[in-house]
């Protein structure tokens, strides 16, 4: 059954290494991701089958015994992670086949998504606080090319800032595993568990900020999220729509897997930190949202209202409250994702992203308007669909501890997140198009290709919706392993607590 | 490109390449391995770019640096698999020996393989990035060169 | 030794904030690399500086004499100086096209992806 564990791995690398050798070939290599971000999503989901009941699979990477070598870990939560991963993996590549023009494909855009795609499933996998740096760095790089690639003006500046601030993350990231390592001689996740106890609170309290600095870049978090709207909406649709849906989470990820697996055995408490920042960066991303004319824009602001929204649940720090937060990361990656493909098909039929260009579609495109609608409720936390049961479980959560201010924070944010997704709506569908536009001409633009995994995406958060109670069970035996994290250390290092 | 240079890396090429082959196989026991190893192989390569030039650079690679990088790629990734066919866990080292003619009995074993083909990944990135920053700059020289003699001609 | 190798990665983290801060992209990528050797040596530091006694049990003895040099953070040292090899040669390559696109090295230049640019899309 280990075999389980590397094949979501070994699949997309598989493909990224054929794809160099047939590098002139860029039809060959397109199919073939098509091909493997299939097999990986098979993999994933005999993984997610293997674990949902809340058993522990690991493989100790070239049979080194757990804290000596490198453990993949697939609990509960890693494998619906790698399981949204892949199937993000196959919605992107099946839009980037016939979005992604000619120049961008020779150099290399199919098999550096795959590189993209592995990197994050590997952060999802790993039990190594090292291998998910690197993990991070491999996502990183992938990430670097996938934003510059194509060289227009804009990319390159928002390439530039997203480089730079993410690098100083890294940085940080790995001067902090130097000083964990240096006081606890491992750097294995479980065995931290075991050995930070009996490290004093003045030393654990600064190392828990580095970490804290080194994922809240990388999720976005309240005041280090400024690169992500600088950058996020200059690469195509495409692009932006992986970033939004996978990069920001493994931050968030790796923020629930440290501080609930290796912090929550130390004195120090930073749960209170956690809500301000949740409570500060739900405020910035919703305003933020608002204050927007450009619709690639809006979103980027939406991914960190939202991420506080993900990051309120590990402040407030029950079982119910991360049952809550997993749910949300699940319904956030579909519906981020899912947006930014649309709002990519919207901005090929006005040829424009922006507010004030666009509109009129409402006569051209109904169908797509539609289907804006599903995601756009989704996230704004509209109840018949996914986001509101997973709101509903984050607000009874902070309710139980009294939380009030940050509990209200994200109902605001849900409204603000509302007016801005239907000023959206109004902008691009209902608002007649400042234009003469040829509807035949522009029902060309489209694409049907595109529509499938749209279509897919949105029938997916409705299947969310309706499926709530089956969702919300998966995600409180992930938020159970995670909260008594005996289970993680016995399946990893085989011994008791 | 300048004759000193050319000169010096007729000698020094064989020797960096030869090197850089020591390095892979000494490796697995002692400081070497398919990374450093690489690395000089793309140096030795990148010294000829310089002192000759990329496309002579590129012909003397003969397949392209992109075709290296996937089957060190491939080659890395079916040695781990190896094991994993066997039941084992990923990258577990699997040994055999194997009878050469002449050379005797020889312990073969998967790290080797994965070694080879870090070896061609570093090669095949390293003069990826090479070829393509000097051709570029090859290329603006042009584009001003041209630009410089449009002006002269006004 | 150990003090004079943290007032080195003191100031290399210096250098290379200094670096970050100044208007030039090439200065930046130079910061980057600085304050990644900074990460580098502080890792090979805090594992602690062993001289000429490497981890390998001598013939015959079943257990290692301490003390001995931690191979550990050498590896995670190693890994990392081949990652931040990979990021450098890409951020000269983001750098050199930033130059043929926008044919300057002022970070100035830079800064208007953050602001709504209506006429720029049209």
């Amino acid at each position: 059954m280990n075999t389980l564990l590397i094949l979501p791995l070994i699949t997309p690398l598989m493909v990224a290494a054929v794809s160099f050798l047939v590098w002139r070939r860029k039809a060959w290599q397109k199919w073939l991701s098509v091909g493997g971000a299939c097999m990986s999503f098979v993999w994933a989901c005999a993984l997610f089958e293997s674990v949902r009941d809340g058993e522990i699979l690991t493989m100790q990477a070239g049979g080194w015994a757990a804290p000596f070598g490198i453990s993949l870990v697939a609990d509960t939560f890693a494998a619906v992670m790698v399981l949204l991963t892949a199937t993000m993996g196959l919605a992107v590549t099946i839009y980037a086949v016939r979005s992604i023009d000619e120049r961008r494909a020779a150099f290399g855009f199919y098999p550096i998504l795959q590189i993209l795609l592995m990197g994050v499933t590997g952060a999802f996998l790993t039990g190594d606080l090292f291998n998910l740096y690197v993990w991070f760095e491999v996502m990183l790089m992938s990430s670097f090319v996938l934003l510059a690639l194509g060289g227009e003006r804009a990319q390159i500046e928002g390439g530039i800032k997203y480089v730079t601030i993410n690098l100083l993350s890294s940085a940080i990231f790995l001067a902090a595993i130097g000083f964990l390592y240096s006081v606890t001689g491992t750097l294995n996740m479980a065995d931290l568990a075991l050995k930070i106890g009996a490290l004093p609170a003045s030393l654990t309290a600064p190392l828990s900020v580095l970490f804290l600095v080194a994922f809240g870049v990388k999720a976005g978090l309240f005041p280090l999220f400024f690169w992500l709207p600088a950058s996020y909406h200059t690469p195509p649709a495409v692009v932006s729509a992986v970033f939004a849906g996978l990069l920001t989470k493994v931050g968030v990820y790796a923020l629930i897997r440290t501080f609930t697996l290796i912090f929550a055995f130390t004195d120090v408490d930073v749960d209170n930190l956690l809500l301000t920042l949740a409570g500060l960066t739900m405020v910035t991303g919703g305003l933020g949202a608002l204050a927007q004319t450009d619709a690639r824009r809006v979103l980027s602001f939406l991914i960190i209202a939202h991420i506080g929204v993900a990051v309120m649940g590990l402040g407030l720090n029950s079982t119910r409250a991360l049952a809550g937060t997993i749910f949300y990361l699940i319904e956030d990656v579909i519906v981020l994702t899912n947006l930014f493909l649309i709002v990519g098909i919207m901005g090929r039929v006005c040829g424009t992203f922006e507010l004030a260009r666009m509109g009129g579609m409402y006569r051209t495109h109904p169908m797509l308007g539609a289907l804006f609608l599903v995601p756009a409720w989704s996230l704004s936390g509209v109840p018949p669909f996914s986001g509101f049961f997973a709101k509903l479980a984050l607000v009874q959560a902070g309710l139980e501890v009294e939380a009030y201010t940050v509990v209200a924070l994200s109902l605001v944010v849900g409204i603000l997140t509302l007016v801005a997704m239907m000023r959206l709506w109004a902008e691009a569908f209902w608002k007649p198009s400042p234009y003469v536009v040829d509807a035949a001409q522009d029902k060309m633009q489209t694409g049907k290709m595109l529509l499938v995994p749209v279509c897919a995406l949105s029938l997916m958060s409705i299947g969310l919706g309706i499926g709530a109670e089956a969702v919300f069970g998966v995600a409180l035996t992930a938020a159970g392993q995670i909260d008594n994290a005996n289970g993680y250390i016995e399946a990893v290092l085989g011994v008791r607590r | 490109m300048s004759l000193i240079l050319r000169t010096a890396t007729r000698y020094l090429m064989p020797l960096l390449l030869l090197f850089s082959v020591f390095l892979l196989f000494r490796g697995h026991n002692k400081p070497g391995g398919g990374f450093i190893a690489g690395l000089v192989a793309a140096a030795a390569f990148s010294l000829f770019a310089i002192a000759n030039d990329v496309r002579a650079a590129r012909a003397l690679v003969r397949v392209e640096p992109q075709t290296l990088l996937g089957a060190g790629l491939l080659l890395a990734l079916m040695s781990g698999l190896l094991a994993s066919f066997g039941g084992g866990d990923f990258l577990t080292g699997v040994w055999g020996d194997v009878h050469l003619p002449l050379v005797g009995e020889l312990a073969l074993g998967t790290p080797l393989f994965f070694d080879i083909g870090v070896y061609f990944v570093v090669i095949g990135v390293a003069l990826m990035d090479v070829f393509t920053l000097a051709e570029e700059t090859v290329a603006e020289e042009t584009e001003l060169l041209n630009a410089d003699k449009k002006e002269r001609r006004r | 030794m150990i003090v004079m190798l943290a007032f080195v990665i003191g100031g290399l983290y210096a250098a290379g904030l200094y670096m970050m801060l100044r208007r030039s992209i090439t200065k930046l990528i130079i910061g980057l690399s600085l304050l990644s050797h900074a990460s580098n040596l502080l890792i090979f530091t805090t594992g602690g500086l062993v001289r000429a006694r490497p981890p390998i049990i001598a013939d015959g003895a079943t257990e290692i004499i301490k003390p001995f040099a931690d191979p550990v953070p050498q590896a995670l040292v190693l890994t990392a100086i081949v990652i931040s090899f990979g990021v450098t040669a890409f951020a000269l390559v983001l750098l050199h096209r930033t130059y043929l696109t926008i044919g300057t090295d002022d970070l100035d230049d830079l800064s208007k992806t953050d602001l709504a640019q209506p006429e720029r899309n049209g």
